[in-house]
């Protein structure tokens, strides 16, 4: 099975060498191509005027924190049920891209809303879930650097992230209720039931750019990870041939 | 092209995304440099792994 | 299987009430928390009777939280925690257990002292009973949820602040709907009682998803 062939990491790596010049140019391509549409293509909506142009990478970014989220979630399982050794670099590589795109998503919706709500910040259901999930991959990311042990810390992440799973969909449900309760009185909603063409096109650009974006990123600190953890394996190794009887028991569950 | 008023707020957000991606595209690539000089020295210490030939690329 | 359940809830719960134990700093964090609010926001009692019930779930999320860090580290330390992980009774159960007998012994106490806090905040006794009533509902599922953060960060000396960060996102629900019932029984934009069962329930998904979660990370830990 072609999965597990790539559960070897040098093997990964290989792949890696080879695709990412070829998704690195496709990003740039998809990226130029997107910029350019949404900001000479896209016409300005009758409502918002020019500020729609900011939507072009808000919504890409705010479904990609989803994305990212949910590719960290199915890595989890990946280390607890089917014990892939590239699982948990997988997760742990994801967290900190997932908190920049979930952070691009706050900020790029606080200052669409400034110009169109008059305000940096409403408590929006929305933006308040997004909010609460940035916190969670900040939490996330700061487990992982707690712990010493590589795979015990992407242990605990992948329970963690599991939960957070599970708990991602009552957050967003009790979050709509609490905003339901507390109506604020000027939140422009953006449901209209069809998406001009000439506005879905850039969009749906962009939004590749990004994602392609998200794997190069994601590849490239994959493969950190797994030189960050060959190079623990080798300072152990080499502490426990400098002191070869205290060391013996923690050299080996590294890598 | 005209942006309108509201120019600041679209370049504020769109200079923000570009300095959070650079951010991101530094901190992989500063990460990946380090790596590779832990591994350098690492190598030329002595200490290598069981298959010799497998550096961190 | 009900002898060693109740030894156990039995030990555990002497353990959090005898000198050294923290059962009762709980309430008293509450009690300051309470206390606390008042001089930030102004003596005003309309504003106060009316962010009560969020007042009183909040020091009660807060004082949750606090105790929850020696949930499972001082069973840690002492070796204890081993024992119940090779003593081949399912840990699920072990861990539930084990919080139920924390609640009884920092959760029980916030609810009792919820109606004395409530008349510092000037709340009716309609209301009153009502945040007592949620308390008594929602405060189990504080624990049971802060449970899986008290077993991901039980190998770590300072784990007490990360796992308020780990576990707060995870509880807004709970304060979410444990704050919106309180309020209902008040001025009722919506009836009582459709908050007050979804907390109900959020509480008995806690109680499944806390104790399996938290027997994982606890089996994750040790080995």
């Amino acid at each position: 099975m072609a999965f597990w062939d790539y559960a070897n990491p040098t093997r990964f790596l290989k792949l890696v060498q080879v695709v990412l010049p070829w998704l690195t140019g496709l990003c740039v391509l998809a990226s130029a191509a997107g910029l350019y549409m949404s900001f000479f293509i896209a016409p300005e909506d009758y409502q918002q005027g020019q500020t729609v142009r900011i939507m072009y990478i808000h919504v890409p970014a705010a479904w990609l924190s989803m994305m990212c989220y949910s590719i960290m979630a199915v890595s989890s399982l990946g280390t607890l049920v089917w014990k892939h050794p590239l699982a948990d670099v997988s997760a742990k590589a994801a967290a900190p891209i997932g908190a920049a795109f979930t952070f691009m998503a706050l900020v790029t919706g606080s200052l669409w809303g400034k110009p169109m709500w008059g305000t940096y910040w409403v408590w929006d259901a929305r933006l308040t879930s997004v909010l609460v999930l940035l916190i969670m991959y900040l939490g996330l990311m700061t487990l992982w650097r707690t712990m010493e042990d590589p795979i015990k810390a992407g242990k605990a992440a992948a329970v963690l992230t599991l939960v957070g799973a599970l708990n991602l969909p009552v957050i967003k449900f009790s979050v709509d209720w609490w905003n339901t309760l507390h109506q604020p009185a000027s939140v422009m909603r953006m449901d209209g039931p069809t998406i001009h063409p000439d506005i879905l096109w850039p969009l749906l650009v962009m939004a590749v750019a990004f994602t392609l974006l998200f794997f190069v990123l994601h590849l490239m600190a994959m493969r950190n990870e797994i030189m960050r953890r060959r190079v623990r394996t080798l300072r152990l190794r080499a502490a426990s041939a400098a002191h070869p009887r205290s060391a013996v028991a923690t050299a080996q569950p590294a890598e | 092209m005209d942006l309108g008023s509201h120019a600041g707020f679209i370049f504020a957000s769109y200079g923000l995304c570009l300095l959070t991606v650079l951010g991101l595209i530094a901190w992989v690539r500063i990460d990946k440099a380090n790596l590779e000089k832990a591994l350098k020295d690492l190598a030329e210490q002595g200490v290598s792994r069981r298959r010799p030939q497998e550096g961190g690329r | 299987m009900s002898t060693w359940a109740l030894a156990l809830f039995q030990r555990d719960l002497r353990l959090s009430v005898r000198v050294g134990g923290s059962a009762l700093v709980g309430v008293l964090f509450f009690l300051a928390v309470v206390t606390v609010i008042p001089f930030g926001v102004g003596p005003d009692l309309n504003l106060l009777s009316r962010i009560g019930p969020a007042i009183l779930w909040i020091g009660a999320l807060l004082a949750t939280l606090l105790g929850l860090d020696r949930l499972f580290q001082a069973d840690r330390d002492d070796g204890t925690l081993d024992l119940m992980l090779m003593a081949g009774r399912p840990l699920e159960l072990v861990v539930l257990i084990k919080c139920l007998a924390h609640w009884v012994a920092t959760g029980l106490p916030l609810v009792v002292a919820a109606p004395l806090l409530a008349i510092f905040l000037n709340l009716e006794p309609a209301a009153m009973g009502a945040v007592t009533l949620t308390l008594l509902v929602g405060t189990p599922a504080l624990t049971l949820i802060g449970a899986i953060g008290a077993a991901l960060t039980v190998s770590l000396r300072r784990g007490g602040l990360l796992l308020a960060v780990l576990v707060v996102p995870l509880a807004i629900p709970v304060l979410i709907f444990g704050v919106s019932a309180a309020d209902a029984a008040i001025h009722d934009p919506v009836p009582f009682l459709t908050p007050f069962l979804i907390l109900c329930a959020l509480s008995l998904i806690a109680a499944v998803i806390g104790p399996i979660a938290s027997a994982a990370a606890l089996r994750f830990e040790s080995d």
